[in-house]
């Protein structure tokens, strides 16, 4: 290792960390297929915005990539503590990822005990090169010297490659405080680790504060190239990435940017929302962008106001839109279920954290689907869409406008937290007309029109919305009948139900099967929805590898569920549902048939298929990993 | 000129509305019931303000008075319990031509969507909002409500409530951005049609409480102040309403009041004996938040292309950035 490294270092027991040269002394180049990278830190030491700069620099060269958060609880947890590691986690690939992958490859840590967490927790491949923190070693107290000093054997001992940087004493001469702007540095020192083009990460860098002022972008730049300069001066070993660059325009966001990109994009005007996490930063965004467009964001004062505020701007005009969590959405059942009465378009996003009550707020689960099918008292038929992708959050909202309006209905569209705040490239939309909502039918009602003349075949009715002359009627949550006038008569309520059930039919009847990843025949079929699509894909396609016949499909709508579905199945030995929700475990010894709960959606299917579906589910907090899901397969099929 | 009179004609005869054109269907409500006065002095405004039907929205929530939409012959929404007042915001964000009434109850307002009642003053967007308040829920017989007054035995207070009641018109001056309060009793229908007018003309969030009497459940609340008109002050002033020589004669009890003075309204409007009527507090300048949020903007699509476009190319990593460098940020 470097003088700068040893010099620094006062316990001259530390072992030199054996970093690979060549021969006469040169930097090693090796080439890997992926490489999984985290940074982590406390809250406010800027780890996220390094983690996902250096995700976009990846996507920029050419890189397939997708970038987890790391996010703790509390906006400032105790520092320097175990559960408070802030920060992001990237994974680089030759191909396209989608997925934040296993264990991870390489770590910058600002302190060893947000590192322990994350050692802690598995996260870690064996080997793991660390690059930490030096300064705590020689810090004025003598606990946290010693608990440092601790845990760098404790790393070193079970084999992790640890290099000690003192990131803030680099840092000292660039900027005066170095604890918010090592972030750079470290970007420096990454970029230059996997030999991507320093013109790149320069106008990423410019681009990340281009709300600041000049002397700000100027001092990270500094930053930029002081880490690339140490990494280059100091370490033996460089990486490279092959590039697989796209030939189109890619567009690199989060999950939640995707979603507001989408609201944009679907030509809906009004989005009625109340802070809650992890939903929020699609809001935030929107909040920035959509008055550019003639759109309004209202922050109402509660969930439940939020909701009916988009029914009132829907019902009034065109379709709007509600973004929340878990919750939230609990809050806004009953006026879900008002829409559904009075069939009012309407779009409500459910960005799914950890539950029940406030749960795990900024963690990912997959707990609310079926609240979100059968939620809201009654019978209350709405359409429900899960995202599977960062690229599907925008098209979804799109669909779900589409879908709200010709069907007169409520389209909730399911994201999760794993989606929420993971980056990943996808083609460049092309702005479409056809997108967007037509204008207000503000054209006189023909003599005789009722408001809810429910066609007998479809369930479908016409819209009339106020402003039209002579299409004057009141709509109620009550009972009603086709003038919209409250319901005595109990065949026309019966006849009511029917025709909104029906709804869900007719748009059943223009879906598509769901394709199958794989082979369509075979002993294996996973089925799953939502976020752990990549994770899926990719243990499918390891177990491929080695010879299993497994294959996945993963449904876009759960309700109404896409035809041939039960086609799909029979065609495999087993069924089993991989999702991030809570399901018994055969072999607890309370456990057995008769009260075994089912995982969501396998409760979904074997109810409505009678076919004997297995499932598998998982609630950690943390986005299924692809291992996980492969391990599965083995122990099922080898 | 000649054209527009032409089409002032033309419209004046196509546009002329008798009261049945504002009317729909024969009201449920008990007789006696306080609804039917307001119903009769709202339809009486539309009538007389010549409002075209189909540019009226009625808004309410779940109660008796909530029933109001449906004996309107306009577009009504008669939504959910307490959730009135969202409702007819979002309405109103969306179609600011639209003139937007909420009727809404004791309960529905003032317990149950108590906390949208506080925003929609602060919100102060332009819509009449009338509170129907009898002092006890009716439609789920007879139960105590936050403004029944204290003692009264109800089917969940049997030995009598416990709390002094909540005063709708003290708690609405209190709060941010109060632009119109106003207060009238079911059994004066001139001054519950003078209110309501002046409501209606002004532009913000007009908040009119109507004294009622429930016939059914509590037919004898108000017996004192209806057998002795001294108990009934009636709030005069130039930008105040009007009262007709007949009610004058009778309604001896009267106050000179400035609706521009909000303290003098806050102590007028803590006094339940006499009970005041009339226009407490106006103030114009206060802000419609529809406005500051420009709803109603026009949007081509040539607007949302542009800004769609803007926006991704904000976060697109061109095919050859890698070569020529700078994507555009």
């Amino acid at each position: 290792m470097s003088e700068t490294l040893t010099s620094v270092r006062e316990d001259e027991t530390a072992p030199e960390p054996p970093l690979p040269r060549d021969s006469i002394g040169k930097t090693v180049v090796t080439t890997l297929d992926e490489c999984v990278v985290e940074i982590v830190s406390d809250s406010g030491e800027g780890a996220q915005r390094c983690g996902q700069s250096l995700g976009a620099i990846a996507a920029r060269m050419g890189n397939g990539v997708w970038t987890v958060e790391i996010i703790p609880a509390e906006i400032q947890p105790p520092a320097r503590s175990i559960a408070g590691a802030s920060g992001n986690r990237i994974r680089l690939g030759a191909k396209r990822i989608a997925n934040g992958g296993d264990g991870v490859d390489v770590v910058v840590a600002f302190n060893e005990q947000v590192l322990l967490g994350r050692v802690r927790s598995g996260e870690l491949k064996p080997g793991c090169t660390i690059f930490l923190e030096s300064k705590w070693r020689t810090h004025g107290d003598p606990r946290i010297a010693a608990a440092y000093r601790e845990t760098y054997e404790e790393l070193v001992e079970l084999g992790y490659l640890v290099i000690e940087v003192p990131f803030e004493a680099l840092c000292k001469p660039i900027v005066p405080d170095p604890r918010r702007g090592k972030n750079m540095f470290v970007l420096g020192l990454l970029c230059s680790l996997f030999s991507f083009d320093l013109k790149l990460a320069r106008e990423q860098v410019r681009l990340t504060f281009r709300k600041k002022s000049d002397t700000v972008v100027r001092s990270n730049l500094a930053l930029l190239e002081a880490g690339a300069a140490w990494a280059e001066g100091n370490l033996d070993v460089k990486y490279r990435i092959p590039a697989s660059r796209a030939k189109e325009p890619q567009i690199v966001v989060n999950g939640n940017t995707s979603i507001a990109l989408g609201v944009l994009a679907s030509g809906m005007e009004i989005c009625a929302m109340y802070p809650i996490t992890p939903a929020t930063s699609a809001s935030h965004y929107l909040s920035e962008v959509f008055e550019r467009v003639g759109g309004i964001v209202h922050q109402a004062e509660d969930e439940i106001a939020a909701c009916t505020f988009a029914i009132g701007a829907s019902y009034a005009g065109k379709c709007a839109v509600t973004i929340t969590s878990g919750p939230g959405y609990s809050l806004k059942q009953e006026a879900i279920g008002l829409a559904v009465m009075c069939e009012i378009p309407l779009v409500v996003v459910n960005v799914q954290r950890g539950g029940p009550s406030t749960g795990q707020p900024t963690k990912g689960e997959q707990g609310d689907l079926l609240t979100t099918i059968y939620g809201s008292h009654g019978d209350a038929p709405k359409v429900v869409m899960a995202a599977s992708t960062i690229e599907d959050c925008f098209y979804s909202v799109i669909t779900a406008r589409k879908i709200a309006e010709a069907f007169n209905m409520v389209v909730v569209v399911l994201s999760d937290s794993n989606l929420a705040t993971s980056q990943q490239p996808f083609p460049r939309p092309k702005f479409d007309e056809a997108w967007l909502a037509p204008p207000i039918d503000q054209s006189p009602v023909p003599f005789g029109t009722k408001p809810y003349d429910w066609n007998p075949d479809t369930g479908l009715i016409r819209r009339i919305v106020p402003g039209q002359p002579n299409g004057m009627h009141t709509i109620t949550g009550l009972a009603h009948d086709r003038d919209g006038r409250v319901a005595y008569d109990p065949v026309i309520n019966q006849e009511s139900i029917r025709a909104r059930s029906l709804k869900l039919a007719s748009l059943q009847k223009t879906l598509k099967p769901p394709p199958v990843f794989g082979d369509p025949e075979g002993d294996l079929l996973i089925v799953g929805w939502g976020s752990t699509r990549g994770a899926i894909e990719e243990a499918v396609t390891r177990a491929r590898d080695e010879g299993l016949k497994a294959s996945s499909t993963h449904l876009h709508f759960l309700q109404p569920l896409q035809p041939g579905i039960k086609e799909i199945m029979q065609r495999f030995k087993q069924v089993l549902c991989v999702e991030q929700n809570w399901c018994d475990r055969p072999d607890d010894m309370m456990i057995d048939e008769n009260n075994r709960r089912y995982s969501a959606l396998a409760m979904m299917l074997r109810s409505r298929f009678l076919v004997d579906i297995d499932c598998w589910g998982e609630v950690m907090g943390q986005p299924i990993k692809p291992g996980t899901i492969h391990d599965l397969i083995r122990a099922r099929l080898a | 000129m000649s054209a527009p009179m032409h089409d002032c004609l033309i419209r004046m005869v196509e546009d002329e509305h008798p009261l049945e054109d504002y009317q729909s269907g024969v009201p449920r409500w008990c007789s006696g019931c306080g609804d039917n006065a307001v119903l009769a002095a709202v339809q009486r405004l539309c009538r007389d303000e010549n409002l075209r039907p189909e540019k009226l929205a009625f808004v309410s929530g779940i109660g008796c008075a909530s029933r109001f939409p449906h004996y309107m012959r306009t577009y009504g929404f008669h939504g959910i319990h307490g959730r009135a007042l969202p409702i007819a915001e979002g309405v109103k964000m969306a179609r600011p031509d639209l003139h937007v009434f909420v009727n809404t109850g004791d309960g529905d307002c003032c317990s149950i969507g108590a906390a949208h009642w506080l925003h929609a003053i602060r919100y102060n967007m332009n819509m009449t909002v009338v509170l129907h308040d009898n002092h006890v829920y009716g439609l789920t017989k007879m139960q105590v409500s936050p403004t029944s007054p204290k003692g009264l035995r109800s089917n969940t207070t049997p030995h009598g409530s416990y709390l002094d009641a909540l005063n709708p018109l003290t708690v609405t001056l209190g709060v941010t951005n109060v632009s119109f309060v106003a207060q009238a009793v079911d059994w004066i229908p001139e001054v519950v049609h003078a209110v309501i007018q002046a409501a209606f003309h002004h532009k913000g969030f007009s908040f009119v409480r109507i004294i009622q009497r429930c016939p059914e459940f509590l037919p004898k609340m108000w017996e004192p102040w209806l057998h002795d008109p001294q108990k009934t002050l009636l709030l005069e002033h130039q930008d105040g309403i009007g009262y007709s020589a007949g009610l004058q004669k009778i309604y001896k009890n009267r106050q000179a009041h400035d609706p521009a003075d909000i303290h003098k309204a806050r102590e007028i409007a803590s006094c339940i004996d006499p009970i005041p009527v009339g226009i407490l507090y106006r103030d114009d300048s206060v802000p419609c938040y529809e406005d500051i949020r420009e709803a109603g903007k026009p949007r081509p699509i040539e607007m949302v292309r542009s800004g769609l476009e803007a926006e991704l190319d904000k976060f697109t990593v061109w095919p050859d950035a890698a070569d020529a460098g700078a994507p555009t940020p």
